[in-house]
């Protein structure tokens, strides 16, 4: 029983960065109806720029410095090569992203080098007991830290001028130039927003194990998480997350009992199975809306 | 049937001197429609074809590893470019006639899988064949998603498939063991050995070639056909092609178990060339070079595929040699910048700069500069 509930809380842990990520590509979504296939990339920027920077200022100071730091990389991004694909199919501009995702992460590659970076993060593998629990400092971490984030901005659309914009122009995006809000300043938050997220879920993915040229894969995992929460819902990305990172977890402690036939690392693609199961059920993912056509 | 008097049926006669000028839908629809284009496609086929004498062994090795490429090109834009349902899955397909092909030439009794059967003849339209019907199997997903959905869908079938890939060691040898891909043999002559028909390079290079033109021209001729129509209608909008009457469900099937039969004859050919297959190579980065062969080259364009795959396998070799003339440039992978990662961020550059500056990709440049020359000099 204690395993399974560990397992949970590392589930939970690792399915909120998942849903860091995931927001940051809904927030996208929502704004422009593409989706970033440049976040992988900004993710690996974020946990690297906070390797070089902890050596300098010091770790809490250097995970602000360079969640800002991506937030400005997002933008120049969106700035330089989005924005004048505006009004073109979205399925072109996605395909830029993904071109922008290789520039980019040959790029940051050269910084990471050949080995393994430490991101110089306070909880490494020290783990910590909840009366019978003995888990691992950093899994709380990434759970309290998602929690007040996920508020942050939950609190930031419902009650902010910006927000209130974001979310016309979500709506409607003629409607709401009409109304004054100006489009482009929304899609430029957006990859603003996602950015910094995107950094703060790399700083976490390097917590403990640190950071090597292949990590950017896990930021696929969050691809997972929208289908499963639906493209255009803040609320199912956030449970899309948690949910793909609690069964990554539990088939981790268990599937080498119980299924050994699956082989070895299936945790790692369990992500997309699930993915394939809510597809086939619910085309549009838990709590996303379902498209409506008329000829 | 008789054709209504004034329309004249079946392939009439050409008026000399006006080109542009289609006096039956036969001629309309004709492959090469001017006699520029039958004069010029027979000097380029003939031109590919005494290259094979011309060239080294060591280009003609890259050549030929290009063809197949194209083939596999060709395949992903039937889906993507003709049919519009984005693909990100072409390695899974690309990898599952690859395993086809290699276990069924495979000696028998060996460490991995095997059955003996190394005539080109059989294993080829296999790996086709088995590659198909996963992409028939795959496509009841695609019925129900659209556009970006997809994408992530086929993207997820790619990891699932390096998965069991470099699980299932029986077929595949497992990651960074490998095993021997398929022996190409024609009625007991091996292709893949120097022969009396020249060396190895000289007759993977003639055999790959032919091989891309009988593709290419069946892609043609499926593009121009009531099937091609059909991915047409699809593609520009869904829900119309379903009103005039157009299946679909059927057809999106077909477009994917089409595309994947191209897929997989490309990786059944692939690895013939280096003769060894490792399981991880089958991974994103090979989806988004066809993606990217596609997309440089020009979408819904056969040309434009083969176009697209030639420039991409051409580019590695282009990147190899730059260490010697741009000095800051090392051949080192230790050191930065290598040519390894100039390659890779020229892949991402130019997939946004052709999206940005000519979407039609080099095809779209080809038409660019034809309409300038077809008005020269009044160009306005």
């Amino acid at each position: 029983m204690t395993g399974l509930l560990e397992s949970l809380i590392r589930g939970l842990g690792n399915g909120s960065v998942y849903a860091l990520l995931a927001l940051g590509f809904v927030i996208i979504y929502k704004a422009t109806r593409v989706i970033s296939f440049a976040q992988p990339a900004l993710m690996l920027a974020g946990a690297v720029a906070v390797s070089y920077l902890a050596e300098v200022t010091g770790f809490y100071a250097a995970v602000l410095l360079a969640a800002l730091l991506i937030a400005g990389v997002a933008l120049a991004i969106e700035r330089i090569a989005i924005r004048p694909m505006v009004g073109r199919p979205v399925f072109v501009v996605s395909i830029i992203t993904l071109g922008i995702d290789v520039v980019v992460r040959v790029v940051v590659n050269g910084f990471i080098g050949r080995d393994v970076r430490q991101v110089g993060d306070p909880w490494g593998f020290a783990q910590v007991s909840l009366g019978p629990l003995v888990v691992q400092q950093r899994w709380l971490a990434m759970l309290l830290v998602t929690a007040v984030l996920v508020t942050l901005l939950f609190a930031f659309f419902r009650y902010t001028r910006y927000g209130l914009a974001m979310r016309a122009a979500a709506f409607d995006q003629e409607t709401a130039l009409a109304q004054g809000v100006s489009v482009g300043m929304v899609f430029a938050l957006s990859w603003g927003l996602a950015g910094f997220l995107a950094a703060i879920a790399g700083m976490f993915v390097g917590t403990g194990q640190g950071i090597e040229q292949l990590t950017w894969v896990i930021a696929l995992k969050a691809l997972p998480a929208i289908i499963v929460g639906g493209l255009d819902s803040l609320g199912g990305a956030v449970v899309g997350g948690l949910a793909i990172g609690v069964v990554e977890s539990l088939f981790q402690s268990y599937q080498g009992e119980f299924a050994p036939w699956l082989g070895q690392n299936f945790a790692v693609v369990t992500p997309y199975v699930v993915m394939l199961v809510v597809l086939l059920v619910r085309p549009y993912g838990l709590f996303g809306t379902r498209e409506v056509e008329r000829v | 049937m008789t054709a209504p008097p004034g329309v004249s049926g079946g392939r009439s006669r050409r008026v000399r001197g006006r080109p542009l000028l289609y006096t039956s839908y036969a001629q309309d629809m004709a492959l090469l429609d001017t006699r520029g284009k039958r004069i010029w496609t027979g000097v380029l086929v003939a031109a590919a074809f005494a290259v094979s004498v011309l060239l080294a062994d060591r280009s003609l090795e890259v050549l030929a590893v290009a063809y197949v490429l194209a083939i596999g090109a060709i395949g992903l834009n039937i889906v993507t470019g003709y049919a519009g349902q984005v693909s990100l899955g072409h390695a899974f397909f690309v990898a599952i006639g690859a395993y086809t092909a290699a276990a069924l030439s495979g000696p028998p009794g060996g460490e991995t899988l095997g059955y003996g059967l190394a005539e080109i003849w059989i294993w080829l339209p296999a790996a086709g064949l088995v590659a198909a019907v996963a992409g028939v199997l795959v496509a009841p997903l695609a019925t129900r998603l659209r556009g970006l959905y997809l994408a992530i869908v086929t993207l997820g079938l790619v990891f699932l498939g390096e998965h069991v890939f470099k699980e299932w060691k029986e077929l595949t040898g497992g990651p960074g063991v490998g095993r021997e891909a398929a022996i190409p043999q024609l009625f007991g002559y091996r292709l893949d050995q120097d022969g009396p028909l020249g060396t190895k390079e000289q007759v993977l290079y003639l055999l790959m070639l032919s091989l891309l033109v009988v593709f290419a021209v069946a892609a043609r001729n499926l593009a121009r056909s009531r099937v091609g129509r059909a991915f047409a209608a699809i593609r520009d909008r869904d829900i119309a092609a379903e009103v005039i009457g157009v299946p679909l469900t059927r057809y999106k099937v077909l477009a994917f178990g089409i595309s994947s039969f191209y897929a997989g004859c490309a990786g059944g050919l692939l690895y013939c060339v280096s003769g060894y297959v490792e399981p991880g190579s089958f991974n994103l980065l090979l989806s988004v070079q066809f993606i990217a062969m596609v997309l440089i080259g020009g979408v819904a364009t056969v040309s434009g595929a083969i176009a697209g795959a030639l420039f991409i396998s051409l580019l590695q070799p282009v990147t190899r040699a730059l260490p010697a003339l741009v000095p800051v440039i090392s051949g080192d992978t230790t050191q930065t910048p290598n040519v390894f990662q100039v390659e890779t961020v020229l892949y991402g550059l130019l997939i946004v700069l052709f999206l940005v500056f000519e979407p039609r990709g080099l095809f779209g440049l080809w038409i660019r500069a034809r309409n300038y020359w077809k008005s020269w000099p009044f160009s306005y």
